[in-house]
This record gives C-alpha cells, structure tokens and sequence, in this order.
C-alpha cells in the first residue's frame, strides 16, 4: 500500500507494506542510505531521524506511523544552497568521526537536543546522547556539541 | 595473531626461494597491471601506490582499508611530505584487490618484526617481498601495521621516487642540472629562471622513467605534513550521510537475503519447512546451506519476516555440553599442573587467578555484502580487512576461477578484528548464494545473528605467581589456557629476573580470532593487575613500584613518570574517588594510562577521567592519533565494566545491544593524551590504547574498595 508522508521536505508516496520499519523504507524505498541499520531494536541509535522534529528511531516505528508526517533524515540537514548544518560543520570542526556509521544517528540526535534545548547542559547532553558509538568518539561529540551551541542561536533557527 | 603466523609463512618462502630473474620479471609485469587498473590518459603511475594525474590531482592507492582508524589520511600525509605535494589535491582511494597491489611493505614490516633480523630482511630485493606478499594475497589491515610498516617503508620510498622522476624530468625539459631544482606544492621550481613545471605536466613521461627504489627520504627537521593534525579526508562525507558503506551498496533488480545459522557454533542444518517463509509476501527463495538457512526477498524486512516464519532444526555437533563454566573449569585445570613457585627464606609468594570472557567486536555495522554472478564472473561489494585474500576465497567457495572473481573494497563501518577474511562467514556463505540466483543479492546479517556467531576474542583463564621481597619481584610465572600462544603480548616492560609464561592450548567450539589489540587485553588486565597486588603486598604505592622495575632514562619509564605526573598521581582527591594506573607495551608502542574512578549508588564504576600517555615513536597525525588512542582507551572501558560473550549448552547466550552492553557517552570519561615523540622506530596506534585501560580501572576500583577485580567484566561479577 502507498503511503504518503513528507521527507526532508518533499512530499513523497512510499509503496511499502504498513508494517515495514521506516529505517527500512527509508533505506531501499527512498534510497536514502545515510541512515542507518544497527541493531534493530532501539538500542543503539544508529537509525534515529526526526519525526515532525522529534528524535525518532527509525527500525522501530512502523512507516505507516509516519504517514501525514514530516521526516527528516540526515541527508536533509544542510541547507538549501548545500550549506553544512551547523552541527555537522561543528562535527568535522572537532573531527568526531572514525568509523563514521553512528555518525548520522549522533548527529541526529545532537541536533534534536539543541532544538529542543538551545544550549544543553553537561547534564543534558549526558541524558540526551545514548546512541553506541563503539568507536569510542564520545569525548569529541561533547566537544562538538559545545562547538555547535557556542555559535549563538542561528544554528537552531538554520535547523531542518 | 594471524598476520604474524603469516609473516612466519612468508619468512618461510623467503628462505627457500630464489630465481631472483623470475621474480624480477614477475615484477615488470606487475607494474603493468597495477598501471592498467588505475591510470587512464595522460596520468602518471608510480610504485603502483600514487598516481599524478594531468590536473595535479594525487591519488594514493591504499592497500589498507581504512575502517575508522584514519590510516588512510595519514599514509596520504606520508606521500604528500616526501613528494613535495600540494595537499588540497591530495586524495585516497582503497587499492584494487588485485595482486598487483599486494602489499610488499607490509610483508617486509613484518617479516622484519617476527625474523629478529631485520638487518637481513633490509637487504632483500624488495621485488622479492613483493612477491612474496602477492603469493600470500597480503593485503590486510590489523596489527596496528599501516603507518609504521606500509607508511614508512612504502608510502615515503613512493613518494620520494616520484618526485625523485618528476625532477629529472623536468631538468630535462628545462635543461638545467637536477641540482638546481626544488620541489613545493606539486611543482618543480628552477629559482634562477623562475621557470616552473607543475606535476601533472610531467607525471606522465616521468613514471615512464625507470624509478631510484634507493631513494633518500627526508630529514624529521624538514617535515611539512608528517606530524600536523590535518583533517582527515574521509570526515566530510560521514557527516552529511553520503559516505557508502558495504550494507548501502546497492544495483538494479539488487535482492536482499538475510539469514540464520546453526545455533551451536559446529551445528549443521537438519531440516527446515521452507513453506512458511515462501507465503510471506516478497520472498523469493529460501537456500538451504550446511550449518545455516537463508531467505532471499525483495527487501530486508521482507526476508526477514520469511526468517521469522522459519523454524529450522539445527544439530549441534557434539558441543551441547558446553559453557562458560564448563570451559573455565577446564582451562583452571591446565593451569593448575603448571610448576608451583617457591618462596626463598624472607621472600612472599602470591598467587591470583585471573579470568577474562570471550569479548565480540560489535561493529556498527553488521555484516553485509553484495555479490553478482553474470556470465561466468563473480563481483563482489563490501568491506573486508584483506580485500585481495577475500577474493581468493570467494573463488574457492563459488567454485569460479580467481580471475573471474572481484573484490570491491568498501568502507566499513568498524571491524576492530572481526574482518579478517577466514573468519568472515559472509564471504563463504555469498559466494555460494550469489551463484544459485540469476540477479545480484546483498546478504546482510541481523545483529542476533552477528553477536551470536562472532569470531570472539579468546576466553582465558590464567594462574599468576610471584615472588616478592624488599619491595622487588624476584621471580614471576604465569599458567595460561587459551586457543593460542600469546607470548608476544604476555610480557610486561619490568625488570624480573626471572620471568616465564606457560601456555596451554586449550580450544573449545568457538572461533577464536582478533578483536582490538589481540590477547594484549586479557595479558594486560592479568599482569598489570597483578603486579597492583605486588606493590599493595609489599606495602608500596603502585606507581613507585612500577617505576622501581624500570631502567633509568629508559622509554617507559619517561611514560609512566609522565602520565603520573599529568594525573596528579598522590595528589588528594574528593571523597569517594581514587586512581588506577597501568601499563602496557604492545604492537611496538608504550602506553601508560592513568584511571580516576569512582562507584556508583548501585556499586557500579563510574570513570570520571583518564589519561593516557603514549611513546608510538613518531605521531604522523597527533590529531588522528589521539582520537585512536582516545577511543581504543574507551573501548577498553567498555569491555571491562559490561561485556562478555558467554555459552550456555554450546550455544552464545547474549544477542544484541539489550544484553552486550557497549559503554555510552554518559559514562565515558573525558580522556587527556599525550605524545611522547621520541623519534624511536614507528609504533601502532589503533590498538595500543586499548589494554592499559581494563587493568588502570581495575586498581582504581582496588584502590576504593579494597576489593580487587580478577575476573571481567566488572559488573557481572559485581551481579554475584
């Protein structure tokens, strides 16, 4: 069955099964690979997008719970004009990634907070930022996020 | 670990061989095949490994893959300083795995390394290596071995000789000696004149030239880019979700398969309905292997609802009776029959038994690759740390000639051991799949799947003795039982005079393989916890213990005065807090590291801060490095506080995230590193930050409590 919804700004009809995890349609019906598959039961974070803004994890919703919504996926992030969201330029800024496959996830889940936060707290950050990296580059997502938060409040109005 | 065993292989071959005109002919026709995979046009191909195209643009051939560890930027670095490039246009791609690509620089890092020669491997024609690193298929990643090995003694000789062709040819062009020429951002300048000619000018008709493999490299005071923390040149695209990994890979009319193996590692399939799975809507064909079945559908999910559908029946070849006790037990009893230490008259003797679990890698990304069979040849996508010996294999499982089958290197997302190709099932099982259907066919596996069919780090018991008096060790030995020996990484930098280690070999059902730093990790936590035992029973702080076993203006010793030093070793701290530290030395570097922790309301560690102070001899990227050292200290954090991979009736108990706990950003410390740059010969870095973390948190914990942790992880024996 088809279901409508909104990705990254475009509306879009996804021809997929109700049950079919939004990771999945996402991945091989939109071929928006950026996000991705870890684990498969929200442990992990690998897959998180933003649902009408809120941080979602993507292998364990259905999409059929995203019809009439707005999603956004990592590869609609930048701006228009191809700009880096602030939280990605932040991201290189300090060199966060190795591997690089939590990044998406990570970046997603940076992003929600300081929307919903403006600028986390220690504290905050902590609470908010689950997703495994098993990288281990924690200490400079810490520094990123500060990096992203110093720059004043355009990198929270410039946001997806 | 694996490379070492073949380094051994190698060692062998250059020993018996000879026929060096052969080797040398083997070798011209190398470098024409490595020149038609890469250079197209008007580009330039040098030593297989730098290509100079007309617009300048530089590309290194990296036979190592880069899954994180940022080797890929740094051996780049490597190229670009002893070629005089210009950086911005400087770019990396994985080498073809192609035996023209074999990498020679490794077998010779290596070789060196486990001859003790090195004087004698120096002097072998490297077109003799080469040979032997292509009979070997040696293109692996692991060993920390990248920069110290391929970057030194391959990527700076490419690069110097390049440069090296490109400035006789342009003193010809010119008509001016060689001498008055200099080199800078990818031209050859001729100050006198002004005249210049840019690299991509001349790249052509200077590979033509017969290349100088003698070539002098440059001084540590003229380096431009080797120990600059430049920014890494794969970043950009993990930010932005356009980076394609193994599991993104994707072709027209592509399938998706997934699949579920035996349950007892030896198990093989007996029987399976395929029915069920054949009515959920997409799948399209259910393949019945020896020890697994599959479901191949048109989408992930769907072939994962097929596998859900499935209930297969699997034997469990002879291993029911096996679990994590069971082979504790065992492994306790070997050690037992090891020789007792005895006590001089004023001496103590003190003996521990240690235990570490089988630990999996847990990479991001599970496995997943693509293969296609089309017209007698197989291709093959993903990512693996030696993409020319998985072809090899591919051949062999697909029953297909190695020179109809291709490996496509991907990048990965992690591997930290877990990709090495004789423990990747993937590439057997894909191989076989790939030839049973007529469209291609990406095979990713869930992470039950990849947590309970690992290739795990070893499980290993071991019995410590020691001999104590005067605050010295006199004697040490040690009894352990694990699949292998692990002489190499057992050791510790202290000055005993007598010291043995004992191996048992002991295997049980599971694969036993190389997860990050090798058996550095449970050594590293048994003897350096030990050695904590030591110093607290003759009353000694630890550190001022350690420091007592090691040689004045020594190596270690500045490291471990130097992490001390940054830590504030002994200065007070807030109630509820203390210190651990430890050492260790592996993969050719040193490092100390220095643990501040703290427990808990549950009882569980929390670790506040870490240091880590780090001797790898020369740092090419600080910037990378740190990051290496930064997440190979967490890693280890993460295995000692919550992970462990354990048996029950044969079969992995744990099956994902839920149960096989990976540390999180909460409770990661912030780390400080520093870089001691001792210009001593290149060390690793990717692993050797790892196993001084388990054993620095252990005395830490010692330190607060008074309990003393012997067995990991900590919070499972924390549970009993």
């Amino acid at each position: 069955m088809a279901i409508e919804t909104t990705v990254n700004g475009k509306a879009v009809s996804i021809e997929a099964e109700p049950d079919t995890p939004l990771l999945w349609a996402l991945r091989e019906d939109l071929g928006l690979t950026g996000t991705k598959f870890g684990c498969g039961i929200s442990a992990c974070g690998a897959c998180s997008v933003h649902v009408n803004g809120e941080i979602t994890r993507s292998c364990s919703v259905p999409v059929s719970a995203v019809a009439g919504k707005s999603v956004t996926t990592i590869e609609g992030l930048k701006g228009e004009d191809g700009t880096l969201h602030k939280v990605q330029q932040a991201w290189i800024d300090a060199q966060v990634p190795q591997c690089g496959y939590c990044q998406s996830g990570q970046i997603m889940a940076a992003v929600a907070l300081i929307q919903k936060t403006g600028t986390p707290s220690a504290a905050q950050v902590d609470e908010a930022m689950t997703n495994i990296c098993r990288c281990g580059t924690y200490p400079r997502i810490r520094k990123a996020i500060l990096a992203a938060t110093g720059q004043a409040a355009v990198a929270v109005e410039g946001a997806a | 670990m694996g490379v070492k065993r073949r380094a051994f292989l190698i060692g062998g071959a250059a020993i018996v061989g000879g026929g060096l005109f052969a080797v040398y002919s083997a070798d011209s026709s190398n470098r024409k095949r490595a020149v038609e995979l890469t250079a197209k046009g008007k580009d330039g191909s040098f030593l297989s490994w730098v290509k100079i195209s007309e617009d300048d643009t530089v590309t290194v051939y990296s036979p190592h893959i880069d899954f994180g560890q940022g080797s890929h930027t740094a051996l780049a670095q490597m190229v670009a300083e002893e070629l005089d490039a210009d950086w911005t246009k400087v770019v990396v791609e994985h080498a073809p795995a192609d035996p023209a690509f074999a990498n020679s620089a490794l077998g010779r890092g290596f070789m060196a390394d486990m001859s003790g020669q090195p004087g004698v491997v120096a002097a072998l024609p490297a077109s003799f290596i080469s040979m032997a690193a292509r009979s070997m298929n040696l293109q692996i990643t692991g060993g920390s071995s990248a920069v110290r090995f391929t970057g030194q003694s391959g990527m700076r000789v490419a690069g110097a000789a390049a440069r090296e062709a490109l400035v006789a040819e342009a003193a010809e062009r010119l008509k001016v000696p060689v001498s008055e020429l200099t080199t800078l951002d990818s031209r050859v300048i001729h100050e006198k004149t002004s005249a210049s000619l840019r690299y991509g000018e001349l790249a052509q008709a200077a590979a033509a030239r017969s290349l100088n493999s003698d070539v002098k490299l440059k001084d540590r005071k003229d380096f431009r880019y080797i120990g600059q923390g430049v920014h890494r040149l794969d970043i950009p695209a993990k930010v932005d979700g356009s980076a394609t990994y193994g599991i993104d890979f994707t072709l027209p009319d592509m399938r998706v398969a997934t699949i579920m193996m035996a349950p007892v590692r030896g198990g093989k399939l007996t029987s399976v309905d395929t029915a069920p799975a054949l009515a959920v809507k997409g799948v399209e064909k259910v393949i019945e292997l020896e020890d697994a079945v599959l479901v191949i559908a048109k989408g992930y999910w769907q072939a994962t609802k097929g596998m859900q559908a499935l209930a297969p029946k699997f034997s469990d070849g002879g291993h029911g009776g096996l679990s994590t006790a069971s082979i504790y037990a065992a492994q306790d009893k070997l050690n037992a029959a090891g020789e007792k230490l005895v006590a001089p008259e004023g001496g103590k003797l003190l003996t521990a038994d240690y235990k570490a679990p089988f630990l999996h890698q847990a990479m991001m990304e599970p496995f997943a690759m693509t293969a296609h069979h089309k017209d007698g040849r197989l291709d093959m996508w993903g990512g693996l740390q030696d993409p020319l010996a998985a072809r090899m294999m591919a051949a062999e499982s697909a029953g297909v000639d190695a020179a109809k089958v291709m490996f496509h290197p991907m990048i990965m997302g992690g591997g930290f051991g877990r990709r090495f190709p004789p423990y990747s099932q993937i590439v057997d099982q894909l191989a076989k799949i790939a030839m049973q259907v007529p469209y291609p066919v990406k095979l990713i596996w869930s992470r039950e799947q990849d947590v309970q069919h690992g290739a795990y780090r070893p499980q290993v018991a071991a019995r410590l003795q020691a001999v104590t008096g005067k605050k010295r060790m006199a004697a040490w030995a040690s009894d352990y039982a694990q699949n292998d020996d692990a002489a190499a990484e057992g050791t510790v930098p202290y000055a005993i005079p007598n010291f043995e280690a004992r191996h048992h070999e002991y295997i049980s059902n599971q694969v036993n393989a190389y997860w990050r730093s090798v058996n550095a990790s449970q050594h590293g936590f048994f003897n350096e916890s030990f050695v904590d035992e030591l110093a607290v029973a003759e009353g000694e702080d630890p550190y001022t213990f350690r420091r007592n076993h090691l040689k004045a203006g020594s190596r270690q010793l500045l490291v471990l005065d130097t992490v001390a030093t940054r830590a504030g070793w002994g200065k007070p701290l807030p109630e509820g807090r203390a210190r651990g530290i430890a050492m260790v030395e592996s993969f050719g570097s040193i490092v100390a590291e220095v643990v501040e922790a703290s427990l808990k309301e549950d009882g569980t560690p929390k670790v506040h801060k870490a240091w880590a102070v780090v001797d790898c001899g020369t740092t090419v990227n600080p910037l990378n490095a740190a990051a290496q050292i930064e997440g190979g200290l967490i890693m280890g954090l993460s295995a000692a506080i919550g992970e462990q991979i354990t048996l029950e009736k044969g079969a992995v108990v744990e099956s994902n995230f839920n149960d096989y706990p990976i540390l999180k950003l909460a409770d990661s410390p912030e780390v400080d590193v520093h870089f001691i740059e001792s210009g001593a010969k290149m060390g690793g870095i990717g692993e050797p930050g790892l196993p001084p973390a388990a054993p620095a948190l252990a005395n830490a914990l010692f330190a607060l409590t008074g309990k003393r942790v012997r067995q990991l992880p900590i919070l499972a024996q924390a549970k009993v």
